[in-house]
């Protein structure tokens, strides 16, 4: 019982976090850029602003999918925590994204496809990582579920480090950040890495935005299990990491889809796999 | 609500521009003028932006490409010529190609002279479109669209 709240509060809760990180999030790179930024609520004014707009769209459809996609994104997050099972988070979370990557198949315009297609490539390269993620908790903790994960007791971070250096290599691309925004950005409106939201404008593209925030309230939620066993820890360290990754975001350019792919993957195979295989002959010796 | 006011996006079309006003609207952008404290965003996307900016005098060819962009843009929306050019056709309007003004295609709301138009001045530019802007959706709220 107590866990459906939790999964209520957060499908009420999450837009407005996510929406301050993102409004933070813009600010922190202003100042990194040396100007002085938006204030940190502008994320709702976008949103408020594109809910004001006409509802124009190319086929209705488009919309559809597009609640699918937010509806989905609130369900894996809901159901992450709630103490649910991962891997089933990170199955809805999938299919969250394949819903953004049909509506913008479904528009039929060469930019939406463009961006579709890279969409696509975004969850190939991250998948994998975001699996094996799941895998480094069960071997740690014995559990797939995140209410036991998070009430491991221990410092998951020091029996999983090379799953997080993987985690985090591969959270750039998640949280839509340079190098590896190659699917979609926050900063690069002119560019055809805005292609998958090209043909949606007002409210359509006002949820692709709040999909976002929960997205990134599920991936902080996901970076605090490492770090579950002490609160105080936990908050200093995601603090840290996404301050990390707008710093990564702010000093490198935008890699090419090949290279984006690639190096997650090796660094998935590299780090992850040799983590879990550590972890797995030490745990049968 | 407020939220129109507080998160302007706009689109740039260059018309027939010397690249002159093109220069000072990027200029915005830096680190000196920074619009985007103001939530000021240059979208590439008419169907993201609410705020036409045009600079630049029309002629032939682009006719209908300024046509195309203003149409594709969702309610409500506005104009805004930015520099000489865009306003009346400037130094370029005897030219054999040049039509004159923005407003010879589309309606013009916010006129900013200027050869070339001063940052400020686009920022100005823009602060009075926005009361369009405004004006704009409450008459939207009134026809109950
Ligand atoms: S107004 Fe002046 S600077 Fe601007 S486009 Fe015309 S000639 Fe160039």
């Amino acid at each position: 019982m107590i866990a459906w709240l939790y999964g209520i509060a957060f499908v009420i809760l999450a837009p407005l976090l996510g929406g301050l990180v993102a409004g933070i999030d813009r600010r922190v790179t202003a100042r990194m850029q040396g100007r002085v930024g938006p204030p940190i609520l502008q994320s709702f004014y976008d949103v408020g602003k594109l809910f004001e707009k006409e509802r124009a769209y190319v086929r209705a459809s488009q919309n559809f999918y597009i609640l699918g996609y937010l509806i989905f994104i609130a369900f894996s997050g809901a159901l992450f925590f709630a103490g649910g099972d991962l891997l089933l988070v990170i199955f809805a979370l999938t299919l969250s994204h394949i819903f953004l990557v049909i509506g913008a198949y479904s528009v039929t315009s060469p930019y939406a496809l463009i961006g579709a297609e890279r969409e696509l490539i975004q969850l190939m390269a991250v998948e994998p990582m975001i699996i094996l993620v799941s895998v480094g908790f069960y071997l740690a903790s014995g559990s797939f579920y995140v209410s036991e994960i998070a009430a491991y007791g221990g410092p998951l971070i020091l029996l999983l480090p090379g799953v997080f250096i993987g985690f985090f290599y591969a959270l750039t691309m998640k949280l839509r950040k340079s190098p590896f925004d190659i699917a979609t950005c926050h900063h690069a409106h002119q560019e055809i890495v805005k292609g998958v939201t090209t043909e949606f404008s007002g409210s359509t593209l006002g949820m692709v935005e709040i999909a976002h925030w929960y997205e990134a309230v599920l991936l902080i939620g996901i970076t605090w299990l490492f770090f579950a066993w002490n609160p105080l820890v936990a908050v200093v360290a995601v603090a840290l990491v996404y301050l990390a990754e707008i710093f990564i975001d702010n000093t490198t350019a935008r890699a090419k889809w090949g290279f984006a792919l690639g190096s997650i993957w090796l660094v998935t195979l590299v780090s992850t796999v040799a983590n879990l295989a550590v972890f797995y002959i030490g745990g049968m010796a | 609500m407020a939220y129109m006011k507080r998160s302007p996006w706009i689109i740039h079309y260059d018309g027939s521009s010397c690249n002159g006003c093109d220069i000072e609207v990027l200029a915005c952008l830096t680190p000196l003028y920074d619009v985007e404290r103001f939530g000021i965003i240059n979208t590439g996307n008419p169907k993201h932006a609410d705020i036409f900016v045009v600079t630049g005098s029309v002629n032939e060819q682009g006719r209908q490409v300024i046509r195309n962009i203003y149409d594709q843009m969702p309610e409500p929306k506005v104009v805004a010529a930015f520099g000489i050019c865009a306003c009346s056709g400037g130094i370029f309007r005897e030219c054999y190609n040049v039509d004159g003004g923005i407003d010879q295609v589309i309606p013009v709301d916010v006129y900013i002279p200027g050869c070339p138009v001063r940052p400020e001045q686009i920022i100005d530019g823009i602060v009075r479109a926005l009361g369009v802007l405004e004006e704009k959706l409450a008459k939207m709220k009134e026809d109950g669209r």
